[in-house]
């Protein structure tokens, strides 16, 4: 793999660690309200894959989307102002933290019902296979969604109609509180039910940036080939609880630290030096992210609320909200 | 003018938008190969093909989904739900993703997109494959409805409907299907949230829908030539957008207003109806609103009892009769 990959998946990590740590900061001093689902400790997944896809290609993820909106090039001030409910808010508050959207970047929507964006990301790569685009549509999740209907409703449509959709499953261990191994019938939650729509089981250390990128451009591959969809389980792991009212207790003390010391970022900057990358090359770029988190903060700080008469646009495409004439 | 029926109404409808614009695409289950269950879409793969006319598993979350998908990513999705009962299992894609990502994302989504369902009773099959549904579409922001009464009007607002930057739910009332009427030759197209007056009265306004039209108008004709009672007959044929110029206009000429439901009590269209002449018009009123709907229950399934308690001609008589006197 060349440098200037290895220096974007640096960065592309840094971007959502700095992003959702300031997220965490800005909820502690009531300048967030509502919910947020952080992914500190699952950044290289978004990473890789957002490294590895084509600008036009399409994104769908959940609730917990922060990073794989960011990693599309979405502008952090308009992400961290949609979480503050600001005017430079990506969505200008209409959204909110579960939603954020930028189909002008591909990214086309977090889903905050469990599993909905699987057929939805069906659906999008249709319309690319249609259309002739070579565009593909990846949809990521939890594990938790691989015990709903809608994932195998998704993946049985993909392979059949060989839909180019790349489904990546991170496997955090947990669904929001429960064990996932608890109330699943496989082992590998996404991985075991491969075989069920005559997939080839995937499953990837999902810590290890460099293994998902590479992952990620083998399904993009295959899936421009008009070789259809694949599922990708990459197993990783949440630093925190599942949302901001779960301090995430029910984790055993011994579990966390391990993961702490299998940490995407810390680990790849071990690797990233013994590869010969000198400390001041890797702190620039750690500075560089950082000023830019700060520059984005006060940017949003800075922007007002949203103006209120935007509550009652948008429900129709004639910017209105008219039912009746 | 040629005549078809109800049923046929319905493949020319989506025959005359496929031959004009190829983002025009139709899926459902059995629609293809074997022409619909109820042969509302025969001849359809004939003309345009699998990679446009396309069946699909019995996954209506994956078939909804692939339609949001399809229609946010530039086509034109046609979807059909096989019996309207079947949106409980795909209403999430429907109420939560259709109708509210355009407002979410402030206005960045377009779903131009229409899903077509058997709707309504009389057909003998029970209470799960009988409902009129329309009230729990209307009750969600974000969703046109429409319901047309005759096979011009199912050609024609099918047309408007699949022109229709957002998202339709077309309502077709199964007891309808071998109905015959005259369609306008060549290109028909319809316009949403227009009522039709279907015939003028002095006492009374009796508004309906779907199947329910054709009973309110034989109900006018036995109120004008057994009890001298002269009725106004609406049909609604779209609930959302709703046409409340024509039906205010109608009420305030006949100052009294009955509305015909096939849904069950609680909650149906002809309650919001009822709510907005009572605001708009109580002055020109000269007796309560009445609604005729189906009682608070599941459908039955033997004629006689289904027969029992839909809405039917006498009973409609009887309720015009007892407000007007």
């Amino acid at each position: 793999m060349d440098r200037v990959a290895r220096f974007k998946l640096y960065r592309s990590m840094l971007e959502c660690r700095g992003l959702e740590k300031r997220a965490y900061d800005l909820f502690m001093q009531n300048l967030i309200k509502g919910t947020s689902h952080l992914g500190l400790g699952q950044e290289a997944v978004a990473a890789g894959f957002g490294t590895a896809m084509r600008p036009d290609d399409y994104t769908f993820c959940t609730y917990r989307g922060h990073n794989h909106t960011l990693v599309r090039g979405v502008p952090m001030t308009a992400i961290l102002g949609e979480l503050m409910g600001r005017a430079c808010g990506l969505l200008r508050g209409k959204g909110g933290s579960m939603h954020l959207t930028s189909t002008q970047h591909g990214a086309m929507g977090s889903y905050a019902i469990v599993g909905a964006h699987l057929p939805i990301a069906a659906g999008a790569a249709l319309s690319a296979q249609y259309r002739k685009t070579q565009q593909v549509a990846t949809a990521f999740f939890g594990d938790g969604t691989t015990n709903i209907g809608a994932f195998h409703e998704a993946l049985n449509l993909a392979v059949v109609w060989r839909l180019p959709v790349v489904f990546v499953c991170e496997n955090n261990l947990y669904m929001e509180y429960t064990p996932i191994e608890q109330v699943t019938a496989v082992k590998n939650p996404a991985a075991d039910r491969a075989s069920a729509y005559g997939l080839e089981p995937i499953l990837i250390d999902g810590n290890d940036v460099d293994v998902v990128y590479e992952t990620a451009l083998a399904a993009y591959e295959k899936a421009r080939s008009g070789d259809g969809p694949s599922l990708i389980e990459a197993q990783t792991y949440r630093h925190g609880g599942h949302s901001r009212a779960d301090p995430g207790k029910y984790r055993p003390s011994e579990e966390v630290e391990a993961w702490l010391a299998r940490d995407p970022i810390t680990n790849y900057r071990a690797r990233l030096e013994k590869l010969g990358i000198d400390g001041e090359t890797l702190g620039r770029i750690e500075a560089d992210v950082q000023a830019a988190v700060d520059l984005a903060t006060e940017t949003a700080k800075e922007s007002p609320k949203p103006p209120l008469e935007i509550a009652g646009t948008d429900v129709w495409a004639d910017g209105g909200a008219e039912w009746r004439n | 003018m040629a005549e078809l029926s109800y049923r046929e109404a319905v493949a020319a409808g989506i025959a005359q938008e496929m031959r004009r614009d190829p983002d025009v695409l139709f899926l459902g289950e059995d629609v293809a190969a074997a022409g619909g269950v109820f042969k509302t879409t025969e001849g359809l793969l004939d003309e345009f093909g699998p990679k446009r006319v396309k069946d699909t598993p019995i996954s209506e979350q994956a078939i909804i989904g692939a339609t949001m998908g399809a229609a946010m990513t530039g086509l034109r999705p046609i979807a059909e739900i096989m019996f309207s009962d079947f949106f409980a299992v795909c209403w999430d894609l429907v109420a939560n993703q259709i109708a509210k990502t355009r407002y979410m994302t402030d206005g960045q989504c377009s779903f131009p997109l229409v899903i077509r369902s058997a709707n309504g009773g009389g057909s003998r099959f029970g209470a799960q494959h009988s409902q009129s549904i329309e009230n729990w579409a209307m009750a969600i922001p974000g969703l046109k409805v429409v319901a047309p009464s005759t096979p011009a009007d199912v050609k024609g607002l099918l047309a408007a409907s699949i022109r229709d930057p957002d998202p339709v739910m077309f309502f077709e009332q199964k007891s309808l299907y071998s109905v015959k009427g005259e369609v306008p030759d060549g290109e028909h197209v319809d316009t949403l949230g227009a009522a039709r007056v279907v015939c003028t009265g002095t006492d009374v306004t009796i508004a309906a829908l779907a199947a329910m039209v054709p009973r309110a108008l034989k109900a006018a004709k036995i109120l004008k030539s057994e009890h001298g009672i002269s009725a106004s007959v609406i049909d609604i044929r779209s609930l959302v957008p709703l046409d409340t110029q024509t039906l205010l206009k109608s009420v305030s000429e006949t100052g009294r207003l009955v509305t015909v439901e096939e849904n069950p009590r609680l909650c149906g269209w002809g309650a919001e109806v009822a709510s907005i002449v009572a605001e708009e018009l109580f002055w020109d009123l000269d007796g309560p609103i009445v609604r005729v709907t189906t009682p608070h229950v599941p459908l039955p399934s033997a004629d006689s009892l289904e027969d029992e308690v839909l809405p039917n001609v006498e009973r409609i008589v009887r309720s015009v009769q007892r407000l007007v006197d």
